[in-house]
């Protein structure tokens, strides 16, 4: 089982896609990655899973079940920001499975005609207040945050929890200045890990996955911005085989099982 | 580094030819890596030129969210030199002229940003100078100071980053310097720190020159440490690297505009200032 972070080789990958296209040896799908797998109803070969980074746990734990299923596969993931994700995939990027954060994200890649069938909407998210453990500020809802002397992180606009923080901030009639805003959701997690903002708006998962240092605590108008993950096998999947049967395993009862033990509600 | 290369740089007399002492053919075996070396480092340059939207430029760039990143990235770049510069001469003189116990280490320790991934250098220095950091807390509570998410934390992250080129030009230009020079100094009856400022200083202008240059180039250009120490604010911590990288997530064209835009600025400077300091012709 590998997970690694794979997005510097992507960047090379792409560089190299650009160079090829530059050169006139055509697109970079050739490169993608080792022989396909067989293709007959075994499931076999490497899979590459590109998640969204709120998916890390649960993913990780997906992977194994999947390789102890089925011997013959070894499963690679890219963990990070679905924007991020998206773009590589919409590059080139030799991936099999693409899992979202964010439906709008997702878009992106099959406007692009890259998926292969519709997105299946597999498990949905919440927002929640992280606070350092034991809430020494007392946070209690959205206006405990707009205290002057109260640092708060968010995602940027640009990245799907962003998105969710400024609609959830919105329909409460809530102001806020952020200190800062993160590039996504496990930087913003990290900034109330280290103690250096009071704060942070983060799926509910993330602070589940964090509680060692961290609290959740909920909110109501989080609601009103419910994040749904959309998952898609990938028309040019190198193992379209074990990719379909991964998102079979995720949507079945005992990956849900994973799913709703982290935190995440399914549709 | 490039710190040989201005060593033997020697003024040449006004209005006369270099004497050509390089003849006969190019050695094929220098020039093919040199073309591939060159093609490496320009063709992702024109990628770059070749997907950029150039109807929609003008207005892209009108965007004031633009010229606010810019300028901070540039106003936070140079200041960072400048605090490269103070602090980083004196140590590059210290690691070239004194000798004193344990001068490896110390020089090895000095490089250590360079090979540190940034995203690691701004966890380090959140530790250090986050607000439960060991000097961060201390700045706290006796000052009410803190760096994080400050125009003053993404000086430091760069300065963090960007002072080890500094430093390696300046000792590279000083060990290569000739002591004879400040020994004269000092039999004439010159201090130390005399020597330093009148002859020392003026010897190895054109190896601080380089090295300031580069410590400003990779300031303009640093993203993980500061991203990471000093979060990502619009006009107050927002640079530059981080509006491309936040453009990413949504606009491609965005980001590539950026991209044009910092890297024009950094060829304009760092062209004019090279022909103007580091080299002769």
């Amino acid at each position: 089982m590998r997970v690694r972070r794979v997005r510097t080789t992507l960047t090379v990958f792409t560089a190299l896609a650009v160079f090829a296209g530059l050169v006139g040896c055509g697109t970079g799908d050739s490169t993608g990655g080792p022989a396909p797998g067989g293709g007959g109803a075994t499931v076999t070969g490497p899979l590459t899973v590109f998640a969204a980074a709120s998916l890390t746990e649960t993913f990780t734990q997906l992977g194994k079940d999947f390789e102890a299923a089925n011997p013959g596969v070894e499963v690679t993931f890219s963990f990070a920001g679905s924007s991020a994700l998206a773009t590589q995939i919409n590059q080139g990027a030799p991936a099999d499975v693409f899992a979202s954060a964010a439906p709008a994200t997702m878009q992106t890649v099959t406007d692009a005609g890259h998926g292969d069938g519709t997105p299946t909407t597999f498990v949905r998210n919440q927002l929640v207040i992280a606070v350092p453990k034991g809430n020494p500020a007392g946070v209690t809802g959205l206006a405990d945050l707009t205290k002057p002397e109260t640092k708060v992180a968010l995602c940027a606009t640009q990245v799907p929890c962003g998105a969710a923080a400024e609609k959830a901030l919105d329909s409460a009639g809530v102001k806020l200045t952020p200190v800062t805003l993160e590039q996504d959701v496990r930087a913003a997690l990290s900034k109330v890990r280290l103690g250096e903002v009071d704060a942070a708006l983060v799926y509910r998962t993330d602070a589940r996955a964090a509680t060692t240092d961290v609290d959740g605590v909920e909110f109501p108008e989080s609601a009103g911005a419910v994040n749904d993950y959309p998952i898609v096998v990938l028309r040019d999947a190198p193992n379209r085989a074990a990719a379909r049967a991964f998102v079979d395993h995720v949507l079945s009862d005992s990956g849900r099982g994973v799913l709703t033990a982290a935190g995440f509600q399914v549709p | 580094m490039a710190v040989p290369d201005v060593e033997v740089t020697r003024p040449a007399p006004a209005g006369s030819r270099r004497p050509r002492r390089r003849t006969g053919r190019i050695p094929v075996a220098l020039l093919v890596p040199a073309v591939l070396g060159l093609v490496l480092l320009v063709l992702p340059v024109a990628g770059l030129l070749l997907r950029t939207p150039w109807t929609t430029l003008p207005q892209r760039l009108a965007e004031p969210a633009v010229l606010t990143a810019l300028r901070l990235s540039v106003q936070s770049a140079t200041l960072a030199t400048l605090l490269c510069l103070v602090l980083g001469v004196p140590l590059s003189w210290l690691l070239a002229r004194v000798e004193f116990p344990g001068r490896r280490i110390v020089r090895a320790l000095v490089t250590v940003p360079l090979v540190l991934p940034p995203v690691v250098g701004g966890v380090a220095l959140l530790l250090v100078f986050g607000r439960r950091g060991l000097v961060g807390s201390w700045l706290d509570s006796t000052f009410g100071v803190t760096l994080p998410f400050t125009t003053a934390g993404v000086v430091l992250a760069e300065a963090f980053v960007a002072m080890p080129f500094l430093v390696i030009a300046v000792e590279g230009a000083l060990r290569g310097a000739d002591v004879r020079y400040e020994e004269a100094a000092a039999t004439l009856g010159a201090s130390r720190w005399t020597t330093f400022t009148h002859v020392t200083l003026p010897l190895v202008a054109p190896g601080i020159a380089a090295g300031t240059v580069l410590c400003w180039a990779r300031a303009l250009g640093e993203f993980g440490a500061t991203i990471t120490f000093a979060g990502n604010f619009p006009g107050r911590t927002q640079t530059m690297p981080l509006a491309v990288y936040l453009a990413l997530e949504t606009d491609l064209e965005a980001a590539i505009v950026l991209s044009l835009v910092l890297l024009t600025v950094s060829v304009v400077i760092l062209a004019s200032l090279r022909d103007r300091w580091v080299s002769g012709p």
